[in-house]
């Protein structure tokens, strides 16, 4: 037998997963030997023995890999002979250190194999909260520095028994080399604590679950912050956390046993089941049941309006515990006062959560960095993300290949939302999401993050990008660190931004054709000084052309308008009707809105320009329209509360409605306006015409008219692709029915789905455009 | 009224005009400069010009903004103020009985306030050259032995005093200016501060900063307070004072009143020891009767002033670049 050698090279997400000791299993399997290692790189394996077994080896490499790992590339080279001897052999080598660009993985749902240890009476972990392995558990949350080994994350305080460390220092069991390798005799402690003192109970858990049957609301320290959760089927329990998180309406999240239930809930395709099941366990937006007898039902408090509900799996042990020790669903909302982020420490949540939960559920394994939950949805065209974090980030989103040799990025993000960007070698890691840097809790963990992940993945960046609007935190920030780092800070509009994450999340090169890109946005600023938010971009990372946009319309009281849908309705009506129009001569239907508003004042706000920009702004166009159908018209009580409810009320009406007819002007730039569709819409309410189908008709037009300008514009300029994007497009039915009708004509049609369409891609955007400027 | 030397008429009816209504020895003596006597002490000087749309608002007026505007800069020094000097430009064509109303209102103020004008001067520039009237004031004042009042001494766990309402002068201003009716007038708020400061200091000599939250609001003055002192500021959004009015007018018009010019408001810092006493001091003032407690000075490295909202989250209370653009995607 001739005994070859091989240098094997593997790149991607493939430490701190199990993969020395896959690759140790697997060379034992085929008889080879040799030796494997981690380093800067990602891991180095080095096999000896016959050629056909190599082969074999390394098409196992690829198709076994373990579940938390993701392979980018694996590079082999055959090293020159003769070995004397060859090794007798196959060892796991200590790791060689070195700048990282390895990274870290996500932290991932408790794998079977630990679900079934904790639930096994027989089993040292059962009824641990805190069991884990090499495929699962805990990893951002926990980490505060590199190298990724368990000194450096929140389990150090821990010292593993003498069982546990021969687990993880045996490369055949599944706990080897697994960081947060804990059991009850030596890892994390979960106790119940109520008023401020400690509960004496053997089972904290069944404890919780007593006050939850009770009504009661219980916050528990979950994987990267904590929940509030009560039973979901209890209204009053429900309307109290309402009441007490002051959360009137935004809808809140369900954590489910297993399948099963949440299809006694909603209807769950298989796609949705196995976005469900992914090792991310995400929030899943899915279509609510119609009522039935059926038990369980659902408080009617958890989604108001809605047709939709978000469910998730359980996604630690703790949670797999809780939930099956409670009959039925848990309302499993994150748990923090109305404007902050979720709370991550146990002193804060005694001070900041004490007010709204009866007791707690605490450990004392410490969470480093918040991670929300992620929300996903699945869209004909695949899984739509929509809140990007726990589960999902840090993983790295690789980019076109024409990026490798651009300068590396650091892309600050937009204002609400947040997130950033680092780009570097056509690899973008976005962080996760962070909310709205207002905030001075997320503004503090917006700067700890970025501090952490440019150490973590020893990130200098050549340039730094930021959004063009000067007031943004994020934008100041860039700047302070540019001048400190003296390297080049590039102002990108947030509009091209958007489009540009588009582009990139569907890996278009830096020197690609030009293609048309349609935000749909609330609002940013434009490159003229005003408010952007309906726009055609003609033009791709290197730069657009505002081919077309939305007919500007004032926003009276600037940032008030977005808080006050009636101000837009004024504003519209204005725009459509000029100064004739007033409230009072306005349809019957329309005046109750109006009664109790000073519309003489924001209608000299209007004329007069004091304070009110001007806007193409898709998302005020849906406060409007929800205005004058009297939905939120005095006031939203959360983020894009109107086009969440005029969706739900237009679906059912949708195959039966005709879209309203919208201005097309062709010129250059063309322009969508609005005066037709507000004749039949107001001829609509006066007739009595029920709000559904009003909802859907506007709908349906939008997308007729969009659909018509887009290819209008792509034709003059012989564009195939087009990408949409902006925050407007997490709407379903605007997405869905822009992706038919333009595939229809045969373009081709790229939406976001890896990161959110909302600002939460933008600093992906920004780094694009910034590395290829 | 007429400008340069067909204006011979003109100039002489505005010196007696500014002489009937501004009379006083020192200005009485009619030379150029004003001759002073000794003064012991530091002094401290300060100057300020005003231009503002309209000249007649509720709660003031041109005139009496110049004279309270310069009065408090002097007063923010921890000074006790002594004398006044006032120079005018008038636009050519500017109306006789305005400007007669404006100096009035400008010696009512000074003689409220108990310190003269002593010099002045006037000008009238060609019609298109001015925008009515400009009035440029300049203050001389004294300091107390014992008292450093300055933005250095700000430092971490000082109490953050407001002396009354934010908002009403910006936002009586802004009404008047552009015709909006809300259901109860809105006067400026226009006054000044000295005899507070006076109260404040005699009850507690040690006071740290003093500073009239004007243009930019409080916000401006509190972050200008962070950067140049190096700290950090908290506040309490529930108890900072605000007149319901003046709350429902900036809701309307999408204003924050944080950052709305003031007139007759100050921000006082000092020892946490000493903020019982000098909110009782201002209490006792007429203009220091909505006095409150609004906060503290925190360490800080971002030098950033934040606010705890009434709901309990804590927001950054920024510096803006300009004027107020929406930040809402
Ligand atoms: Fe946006
Ligand atoms: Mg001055
Ligand atoms: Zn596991
Ligand atoms: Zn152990």
């Amino acid at each position: 037998m001739t005994v070859t050698a091989t240098h094997v090279r593997i790149k991607g997400l493939v430490q701190g997963v199990g993969f020395r000791p896959f690759v140790w299993h697997l060379a034992r399997e085929e008889g080879l030997t040799g030796h494997v290692l981690n380093d800067a790189d990602g891991v180095l394996a080095e096999i000896f023995g016959a050629a056909d077994r190599q082969q074999r080896f390394l098409e196992r490499l690829r198709c076994e890999a373990p579940p938390l790992s993701e392979i980018v590339s694996v590079e082999t080279a055959v090293l020159a002979g003769p070995f004397s001897p060859p090794p007798q052999d196959f060892q796991i080598v200590e790791s060689v250190e070195g700048p990282a660009t390895t990274g870290i993985v996500p932290d991932a749902a408790t794998c079977p194999a630990c679900v079934a240890d904790i639930f096994d009476p027989a089993n040292r972990r059962h009824g641990y909260a805190f069991t884990n392995c090499t495929h699962c558990g805990p990893r951002l949350s926990i980490v505060t520095s590199i190298p990724y080994d368990r000194a450096s994350t929140s389990m150090a305080a821990f010292k593993m028994c003498p069982e546990c460390q021969s687990e993880y220092d045996d490369p055949a069991d599944r706990r080897f080399h697994a960081q947060p390798n804990a059991c009850p005799a030596c890892g994390p402690q979960l106790w119940a604590e109520a008023e401020g003192t400690r509960i004496e109970t053997a089972d904290p858990i069944r404890w919780a679950a007593s006050r939850l049957a009770a009504g009661e609301i219980i916050a528990l320290k979950g994987l990267g912050g904590f929940h509030l959760a009560v039973d979901a089927t209890n209204d009053a329990a429900v309307a109290r956390l309402r009441e007490k998180k002051k959360r009137p309406h935004k809808p809140l999240a369900v954590m489910v046993r297993d399948l099963e239930q949440a299809r006694t809930i909603c209807h769950v395709s298989d796609r949705e089941a196995a976005l469900m099941e992914d090792r991310a366990a995400p929030i899943v937006l899915l279509r609510l049941r119609a009522k039935s007898a059926e038990k369980p039902a659902l408080s009617g408090h958890l989604a108001p309006g809605l047709d939709q509900c978000g469910l998730m799996l359980p996604a630690t042990p703790l949670h797999h515990l809780l939930i099956a020790a409670v009959p039925g669903p848990l309302v499993m909302t994150s748990g923090n006062r109305s404007e902050d982020p979720q709370v991550i420490t146990n002193e804060d949540a005694r001070r900041n959560l004490g007010q709204i939960a009866d007791g707690f559920l605490m450990h004392d394994r410490e969470i480093v960095n918040r991670l929300d939950d992620s929300v996903m949805r699945a869209d004909r065209g695949g899984p739509v993300i929509l809140r990007r974090a726990r589960g999902h980030a840090p993983a790295p989103l690789a980019l076109n290949n024409g990026f490798q040799t651009c300068p590396s990025v650091l892309a600050m993000g937009g204002e609400l939302k947040s997130t950033f960007c680092q780009l570097r070698q056509a690899s973008a890691v976005v962080s996760q999401h962070m909310g709205d840097l207002e905030s001075r809790p997320v503004l503090e963990d917006y700067e700890k993050t970025l501090t952490l992940y440019r150490q973590l993945y020893d990130f200098e960046p050549d340039r730094i990008a930021v959004d063009l609007h000067p007031d943004f935190v994020s934008t100041q920030a860039g700047r302070r660190l540019a001048a400190d780092l003296h390297i080049p800070l590039i102002e990108v509009q947030h509009h091209h931004a958007h489009l540009a994450a588009c582009m990139a999340e569907h890996g278009l090169p830096p020197d690609s054709d030009p293609v048309l890109g349609v935000v749909l946005d609330g609002s940013g600023l434009g490159s003229d000084g005003t408010i952007w938010g309906g726009e055609f971009l003609f033009g791709g990372y290197k730069g657009f052309e505002r081919a077309g946009h939305f007919l500007p319309i004032a926003l009276p009281g600037g940032a008030a308008a977005a808080r006050e849908p009636w101000r837009n309705l004024v504003a519209h009506l204005r725009a459509a009707f000029g100064t004739d129009w007033s409230p009072s001569s306005a349809s019957s239907s329309l005046s109750p809105i109006f009664t109790g508003k000073t519309v003489s004042v924001i209608e000299h706000l209007i004329d007069s320009g004091l304070n009110t920009p001007m806007a193409s702004s898709a998302g005020r166009l849906f406060d409007a329209v929800a205005a004058a159908l009297g939905i939120c018209a005095t006031r939203q009580s959360y983020e894009g509360q109107t086009g969440v409810l005029l969706e739900a009320l237009a679906r059912p009406y949708l195959s039966q409605a005709t879209a309203y007819p919208v201005d097309i002007s062709s010129g250059t730039p063309g322009m969508l306006s609005w005066e037709v569709m507000w004749e039949a819409l107001l001829g609509d309410l006066k007739r009595g015409t029920a709000p559904g189908l009003i909802s859907a008709r506007f709908h349906l037009g939008l997308i007729k008219a969009i659909s018509e300008m887009a290819t209008h514009i792509a034709g003059d300029r012989n564009i195939r692709t087009i990408a949409l994007s902006g925050g407007v497009l997490q709407n379903a039915i605007l997405a869905g029915g822009l992706y038919e009708q333009l595939s229809a004509q045969g373009f081709d049609v790229l939406v976001p789905g890896k990161l959110p369409a909302n600002d939460g891609g933008l600093s992906l955007g920004q780094a694009a455009i910034a590395a290829v400027t | 009224m007429a400008h340069g030397g067909g204006g011979r008429a003109t100039a002489e009816l505005i010196a007696d005009l500014f002489q009937h209504h501004l009379t006083n020895p020192i200005l009485d003596q009619g030379n150029d400069a004003a001759l002073l006597p000794p003064v012991a002490g530091r002094l401290v000087m300060s100057t300020d010009g005003h231009v503002i749309s309209p000249i007649f608002f509720p709660g003031g007026d041109i005139g009496s903004l110049a004279v309270h505007g310069t009065l408090n800069d002097v007063a923010m020094a921890g000074a006790e103020p002594l004398y006044l000097t006032v120079g005018f430009i008038l636009e050519e064509g500017f109306p006789l009985a305005d400007l007669e109303k404006i100096v009035i209102s400008m010696a009512r103020a000074a003689e409220a306030a108990g310190v003269p004008i002593v010099t002045g001067d006037t000008k009238v520039v060609e019609k298109g050259k001015g925008d009515g009237v400009f009035i440029t004031t300049t203050g001389l004042g004294v300091v107390p032995d014992g008292v450093h009042v300055s933005v250095e001494r700000a430092e971490p766990g000082q109490a953050i005093l407001l002396s009354g309402s934010l908002g009403d002068h910006g936002v009586a201003i802004l009404s008047k200016r552009e015709n909006l009716e809300f259901e109860t007038e809105i006067r400026s708020d226009s006054a000044a501060l000295h005899t507070l400061v006076a109260g404040m200091i005699s009850a507690a000599p040690g006071i740290a900063v003093l500073r009239d939250p004007t243009r930019g609001g409080l916000a401006a003055t509190l972050n200008e307070i962070a950067r140049t002192a190096k700290v950090g500021i908290h506040l309490e959004e529930n108890a900072i004072p605000i007149k319901a009015d003046v709350k429902a007018a900036c809701e309307l018009l999408g204003l924050d009143p944080l950052y709305v010019a003031n007139e007759g408001k100050m921000v006082c810092l000092c020892e946490p020891g000493d903020a019982d006493a000098v909110l009782a001091a201002m209490r006792a003032h007429p203009l220091g009767r909505d006095a409150a407690l609004i906060g503290t000075v925190t360490e800080d490295d971002a030098h950033l002033v934040e606010m705890e909202t009434e709901i309990g989250g804590v927001r950054v209370v920024d510096w803006l670049a300009g004027e107020q653009l929406p930040r809402i995607c």
